[in-house]
């Protein structure tokens, strides 16, 4: 049914349906903008505000505004282009392997085998452990010495040496690449998941008769129904990346060959007390994850407007 | 849909009833450590206080990982929370804080001053206020194997030279032997705080200053810190692995303890643990002051560590706070932590105690590396003490895992240094 | 016929291979859990002498069923606040045009996209202005920032696919779209509700700045602070197998519930359940 068919299709107390409608989702969405307005406005307004001044964490009601100032200083730091860098490799690297993996495992849940569910419950557990305790958990087991990862490997002849993992600069990056495909690929399987779950089966019976291979029936009509729930899922987990702090942290300290700009951000702002510049790199932060968004979004076309309209 | 929002008010209201909390008269607030013998310590001297005096204590548990807790304390104070009145601070923090704490002179007699060790005063006076107490004290340490350099009839090492060189021939010969997993020297390379300790021992041991001077002057570009950094460096892969540059304490202690290695640079924690029932290592390890660097003004140099007591601007019991504050730094109290709990008193007049020495015989050798201790220079850097730091942290691990000549990153950090200070104007 | 079954052998290994990445640092957990002292430093499969004496240690030293308690009424609350106002909020993102529908969701995605760190202490002041500074309402406020814009997200998403064919009756018949809502889309979500309402959960069981910063005493901690709380006896030393069997005890709940909730998360549309 088009819009215009609808209006004709009824117009109570003088509105058209569309008007009316239109009316109610502004009822629907109206508790849930309340609480976002209510949790987010103040906090992520006042860190903008901040970047535009000298506020240093010790006497936050003394400061003066110094303009772009911050955001000059900012831009011409080495580091934080470094952290720039740093980020968006690590982003793309991760959220490309976890996409990977969560496909995998998502269609293995997805078919028909026994005992997944205990194969679905293990897949979340990496989820289930808090982040700060997982990364000290992977350092532990990373320790050149005497960690079980350089032993098994030993063992396995895979290696003659132990790797110092977190010590060499491309080894500490891989190192925190595969924690946090380890923490984050459950994410990603559970929402592809998800997507798998709602797909009408007719369509893969049609499929099995006409005897299409499973991997074409894959990437021809598999991949592209689950695409607007796997790009939601890109999405956020590439937010979480591009913001990732906690296992960098944990893992190889402010070790310039990991620091990321969310390290950078709470680095100044906490370490450094310069809530100012500190404000300035959060809110450039922000700047370049909402940029690359947009990208990503256009690139993959994410329905973001039309609604209902597909098919 | 409006009787699933009463719901949820419902929800969010009895949730919110389990906050309740008691409240008596006076009750004091402090920081502690969260579980273990520390948090112990803090609780029974702290009950004993307020049994004295008739008021309250409450324990507010913080993490032990102190960049969490330093967070915490800021977001509290900036807030000018009244939650916490007395307040456990690393020896780094006090110029950090200062502007939130309260001037404790006044509670500090002139003969407990002067039982104090003067580095811990110092540290903890600026601008003339003293904002925290001395509680215990840290100094880093050199642990060795004393059956390994005894089957080698080798010295403890007085200088570093002799360190690397005992080092060597210890692991030659062991490794001959079969064990591979030997490892000379591990300390404390991550980038992080400690190897700011780590590296400044080194310097210090030169002769080659402490980053900053206490007039404020940036000494660090010097031929002998200089010498310090490439010795440090010439350690990694011939006595030290190539992970050193990743371990923090405990991962040091984990090679030491397991055995495999001759010499740890740790704090003086590592002792009790080393020696505990189930080590490997027991009744085979030894202490003594780090070893001296070269040159004319080489010396032992140790980095002070340590915890203070601080009380908040914002209390609403401020001569409580400071009365707990003064009980708890007491001699009688600092000696009932140190028999029970092995902390390091910060009063020198402890040191020679008989009952501590016969408890912990490894007292009396402490005394002089403590009075050797060298402040990290938090106090003169004050609120940008954390930004020399991680640039000095920065610069160190580059010229560790061999990005460029340490001269050449010496004299980017003097600058980057000089521009933080506007000149030595901290 | 042959190059099928390698296909599929190739396709177990892998499957084993993820398997032994993703659960066995967990495994590691458990042994590390049953050590104590220096047998923690020493690599084995198994521990020679496997001890409970953490598992005692950890109930014994601190509140820590009561920190699980806390932490499962904010996740729990904050879950089921998140999914209720992200319903609503998806059904007419989703379904119905208006005005300013694009921006909307624009602008509820770039609330993720501050770092935490950037709005801990705009929130600790707002948390402390409406009177909620250390009580579990407080966090659960606090995770709404991170859980709705994901739900809401996800929801949406799912909403905006379901073919039109399905309301289209319901409006002829002159249905609300509360009506619609609750008895038309309601039932045929439980996929993308039960998934994106445990990952909400698991989000808000985890989140750790928050809950260190907007509590205070020891009965309202959750448990990734509780956790972190635990320390040696210096706070250099770290108690490693107490951490680890506290690691164990959480995420054994969280194992629990997704076996319980997997009749959810696997149903739902599979069989059929789209009628139009």
């Amino acid at each position: 049914m088009t819009a215009a068919a609808r209006k004709s299709a009824g117009g109570r107390a003088g509105l058209t349906l569309a008007q009316q409608r239109a009316r109610v989702a502004w009822l629907f969405v109206a508790p849930m903008l309340v609480a976002v307005i209510l949790v987010a406005a103040w906090p992520l307004g006042r860190t903008i505000a901040f970047s535009f001044t000298d506020a240093y964490l010790s006497d936050l009601e003394n400061w003066q505004a110094v303009g772009i100032a911050n955001y000059i200083a900012l831009f011409q730091d080495p580091l934080w282009w470094r952290a720039v860098g740093t980020t968006l490799l690590f982003t793309i690297v991760s959220v490309g392997l976890e996409t990977l993996l969560g496909l995998v495992i998502a269609l293995t849940l997805n078919a028909h085998m026994p005992g997944r569910g205990l194969l679905r419950a293990a897949v979340l557990i990496p989820w289930a452990i808090p982040t700060v305790i997982s990364a000290k958990m992977w350092g532990w087991m990373l320790h050149d010495l005497y960690g079980v990862v350089n032993a098994m490997l030993l063992k396995l002849g895979l290696i003659d040496a132990p790797w110092a993992w977190l010590a060499e600069p491309r080894l500490a990056f891989a190192a925190v690449v595969a924690v946090d495909v380890w923490k984050a690929t459950p994410f990603m399987a559970l929402l592809i998941l998800a997507a798998l779950q709602v797909l009408p089966r007719e369509i893969y019976q049609a499929g099995k008769v006409d005897g299409v291979p499973p991997i074409r029936m894959f990437l021809r009509v598999t991949l592209p129904l689950i695409r607007p729930a796997l790009l939601v899922a890109v999405i956020f987990r590439g937010l979480d990346a591009m913001r990732v702090f906690d296992v960098i942290y944990v893992l190889t300290g402010n070790n310039p060959a990991t620091t990321t700009m969310s390290v950078y951000a709470r680095q100044q702002l906490v370490d450094f007390q310069d809530v100012g510049y500190g404000s300035a790199a959060a809110t450039s932060l922000f700047l370049i994850v909402a940029m690359a968004t947009a990208i990503v979004i256009t690139l993959g076309r994410v329905n973001v407007s039309a609604a209902g309209e597909r098919r | 849909m409006l009787r699933l929002f009463a719901l949820a008010a419902t929800i969010l209201a009895v949730s919110s009833g389990f906050s309740a909390g008691t409240r008596a008269e006076v009750t004091i607030s402090i920081s502690c450590s969260s579980l273990g013998i520390e948090q112990q310590l803090c609780q029974s001297g702290a009950e004993a206080w307020a049994q004295a005096t008739g008021n309250t204590v409450k324990l507010v548990p913080t993490p032990a990982d102190a960049n969490e807790r330093l967070a915490l304390y800021q977001t509290l104070l900036a807030a000018q929370a009244k939650d916490i009145d007395v307040f456990q601070i690393d020896v780094i923090w006090p110029a950090i804080l200062a502007p939130h704490l309260v001037d404790l002179s006044a509670i500090l007699s002139e003969e407990d001053r002067a039982d104090h060790f003067e580095v811990l005063i110092d540290n903890n006076t600026v601008d003339g206020k003293l904002v925290a107490m001395p509680w215990f004290m840290d100094a880093g340490l050199l642990y060795y194997r004393q059956d390994l350099l005894e089957k080698y009839g080798k010295q403890v090492p007085k200088t570093w030279a002799e360190l690397a060189e005992t080092a060597k021939a210890v692991l030659d010969g062991e490794r001959q032997a079969g064990n591979a997993n030997l490892q000379g020297y591990v300390w404390q390379g991550r980038a992080y705080e400690g190897l700011t300790c780590n590296a400044l021992e080194w310097i210090a041991s030169y002769g080659g200053g402490g980053i900053v001077d206490p007039d404020g002057t940036v000494t660090i570009d010097n031929p002998q810190a200089a010498a310090a950094l490439e010795m440090a460096r010439s350690w990694i892969g011939t006595i030290s692995p190539r992970g050193v540059l990743s371990y923090a304490e405990e991962e040091s202690r984990g090679v030491f303890q397991s055995g495999n290695a001759v010499f740890m640079r740790n704090w003086p924690y590592a002792w009790a643990l080393a020696n505990a029932a189930d080590s490997p290592v027991k009744g085979k390890v030894g202490v003594a002051a780090l070893p001296q660097g070269d040159g004319a003004e080489a010396r032992h140099a140790a980095a002070m560590g340590g915890q203070n007591l601080a009380v908040s601007r914002y209390s609403a019991h401020p001569d409580e706070a400071a009365d707990l504050v003064r009980y708890l730094t007491s001699a009688q109290e600092q000696k009932r932590r140190a028999q029970e709990g092995s902390f390091n008193p910060t009063l020198r007049s402890l040191y020679s105690d008989a009952d501590l020495v016969t408890a912990n015989p490894f007292y009396k050798d402490f005394l002089p590396i403590v009075e050797s201790a060298v402040a990290r220079p938090s106090t003169i850097t004050g609120r940008r003490y954390n930004q020399v730091s991680s640039a000095f942290v920065r610069m160190v691990h580059g010229a560790l895992s061999g990005q460029g000549a340490a001269s050449a990153s010496l004299v980017d950090l003097n600058s980057e240094l000089e521009r933080l200070s506007r000149g030595g104007n901290w | 016929m042959i190059r099928r079954h390698l296909g599929r052998l190739g396709f177990y290994v892998l499957i084993a291979g993820i398997l032994l990445y993703v659960v066995f640092p967990f495994y590691w957990a458990i042994v590390s859990s049953l050590k104590t002292g220096s047998s923690l430093f020493q690599v084995e499969l198994w521990p020679g002498n496997p001890t409970l004496d953490n598992y005692v240690a950890l109930f014994r030293e601190q509140p820590f069923a009561r920190n699980i308690l806390n932490s499962l009424i904010v996740a729990v609350v904050a879950t089921g606040l998140s999914l209720f106002l992200a319903l609503t909020a998806a059904y007419a993102l989703g379904r119905i045009r208006f005005r300013g529908r694009t921006a909307m969701l624009l602008i509820i995605l770039s609330v993720s996209m501050f770092p935490q760190i950037a709005v801990l202490s705009g929130l600790f002041d707002l948390i402390r202005a409406i009177g909620l500074y250390d009580t579990l309402s407080g966090l659960v406020l606090a995770n709404l920032i991170l859980t709705l814009p994901f739900v809401t997200w996800v929801l949406t998403t799912f909403m905006r696919e379901m073919p039109r064919e399905l309301e289209q009756a319901a409006i002829v018949d002159g249905a609300s779209d509360w009506r619609i809502l609750t008895r038309v889309f309601l039932p045929i979500m439980g996929p993308a509700l039960s998934a994106s309402g445990l990952l909400a959960f698991i989000l808000a069981w985890n989140e750790f700045m928050f809950a260190l910063t907007f509590t205070l005493s020891t009965e309202q901690r959750t448990v990734p602070v509780a956790i972190a709380l635990i320390s040696g006896a210096t706070a250099y030393e770290l108690p490693w197998g107490k951490v680890m069997a506290a690691c164990v005890i959480v995420t054994v709940p969280l194992i629990v519930l997704v076996l319980a909730l997997q009749r959810y998360i696997i149903s739902g549309l599979t069989a059929g359940a789209v009628k139009g």
